[in-house]
């Protein structure tokens, strides 16, 4: 076996605590209370091995990151780490002051969300009142404050009519890229999937919007396009490979190949609190569990696409096949592919399951 | 990071007066371990060549274009001319890629 790659990126899931219900929320649907929360020095530990390891980009997520009381000092670990920081929030806890000091402490760039861009819409589906209005002071924050924004725009079967208006929002708050970013469906969202797949005809017009306002808007926003694989012939390289590129840390300390993997019953997963990253990334049964192609079935045994797409996405295997080994359905060539389409077909569904606490 | 091989035709050329910054969130950083230089940018990262790397370690905000050139020009003992047209065409390939700006 070749020597294993270190890590790229590190997604620290630093709480499940949010003011938000979100029903796609990519939390496991088992989510961590605020007592078994990972420490503002256990977080630091974590943020220094994994730049020994090799990280370089650090996503600091949750939940709702701002939720920590500490997350300026958890900024301040990230850079001391010298790991180049991306804060994931829903800004509606962001004001002036916080704003100051994140900066201060050495924070790189934020990622703000948005459910929708009509209020009534956004606040329906985010479940919490006032919060547009929050997110769109957020965005002013973060533009006075000389950091790069992106705006994270989660699209699907309810808000997809209204990509035109998230284009329009993106460009008015002043941020240098959006993500349009289609459901992926795992968790809250596979719970959810009936209320959430697009139609096939939905998703096609939102490829078209994205590719017009590319052009349109070039020099001036940049638009990442992540697409719904219900629809799709050939898996996403989901991680890019598991284990290869990325690993996620949940608020209790698990150390995840990615931050659905505990979806995937009967996989254990080292815990910082009684491992070093590193022994995590490269000695786990869990990191060495579908790394590289030994571990592939048919059809992804011997397939060219095999170190293209890696098999695509475990957690999608496992949620509708029932065996994390199989060929993601989201290939063609899987026996399960028609899954999808059977799937697309039931959608429909109006009302949420909202992401609460068990 | 490549260089392009065609020439940059009638694209207006930068002035030797031109004080290149990085981008907002954009940084030059060690990557070390693997020993290699890397601009990091929001999402994204660029691997720099090796005269993309000479051109961002003189980036600091202050120098403008006129002196990178003659920096370089000393460093590697060539005439400033030579070097001149290498350094606008990476200036502006790194300004294309929002790595940097004017």
């Amino acid at each position: 076996m070749s020597a294993i790659e270190p890590p790229l990126a590190l997604l620290a899931e630093l709480t499940h605590r949010c003011p938000l219900r979100c029903p796609y929320c990519s939390n496991p649907t088992e989510l961590a209370r605020a007592k078994d929360e990972l420490t503002t020095a256990e977080w630091a530990r974590v943020f220094r091995e994994a730049a020994a390891l090799g990280c370089l980009q650090l996503h600091l997520s949750g939940g709702e990151p701002t939720a920590r009381r500490d997350i300026v000092e958890i900024t301040a670990a990230a850079r001391e780490a010298g790991l180049y920081s991306n804060l994931i929030t829903a800004g509606v806890l962001l004001n002036a002051a916080l704003m100051a000091r994140l900066v201060e402490a050495g924070l790189d760039h934020v990622q703000l969300s948005v459910q929708d861009a009509d209020e009534a819409g956004a606040e329906r589906i985010g479940g919490m009142r006032g919060a547009q209005e929050k997110k769109r002071q957020a965005a002013a924050l973060v533009r006075a404050s000389g950091l790069p924004l992106t705006l994270n725009a989660v699209v699907h079967r309810q808000n997809l009519h209204n990509l035109p208006q998230l284009i329009d929002i993106a460009l008015d708050w002043g941020a240098q890229r959006l993500e349009v970013a289609h459901v992926q469906y795992y968790g809250w969202a596979l719970a959810n999937r009936d209320a959430l797949l697009p139609t096939r005809a939905q998703l096609d017009v939102a490829t078209r919007l994205v590719e017009e306002a590319r052009s349109a808007h070039r020099g001036r926003l940049v638009i990442d396009y992540v697409v719904p694989d219900y629809h799709a012939a050939r898996p996403k390289a989901c991680m890019g490979g598991w284990g290869r590129r990325f690993l996620a840390v949940s608020p209790m300390g698990e150390v995840l190949p990615c931050h659905a993997a505990k979806s995937i019953a009967g996989m254990r997963f080292p815990n910082i609190r009684d491992s070093s990253l590193e022994d995590a990334w490269t000695g786990s049964d869990a990191f060495n569990a579908f790394r590289g192609t030994a571990w592939m079935p048919p059809p992804c045994r011997g397939c060219a696409h095999a170190e293209r797409d890696w098999g695509g996405c475990r957690c999608q295997a496992f949620a509708l096949t029932g065996d994390a080994a199989a060929t993601d359905p989201a290939c063609a060539l899987s026996p399960s592919h028609g899954l999808l389409a059977a799937a697309v077909a039931e959608a429909g569904e109006a009302r949420f399951r909202y992401r609460e606490f068990s | 990071m490549r260089r392009r091989s065609t020439p940059s035709g009638s694209r207006p050329a930068i002035g030797g007066d031109v004080i290149p910054k990085f981008g907002p969130g954009v940084r030059l950083q060690e990557d070390k371990a693997r020993a290699r230089w890397i601009v990091m940018a929001p999402e994204r990262m660029f691997l720099p060549d090796e005269t993309a790397l000479e051109v961002l370690r003189l980036v600091d905000g202050t120098r403008d274009e006129g002196a990178i050139v003659a920096l370089l020009a000393e460093k590697f003992a060539a005439p400033a001319e030579e070097i001149r047209a290498d350094v606008a065409e990476m200036l502006r390939d790194l300004i294309a890629k929002g790595a940097l700006r004017e």
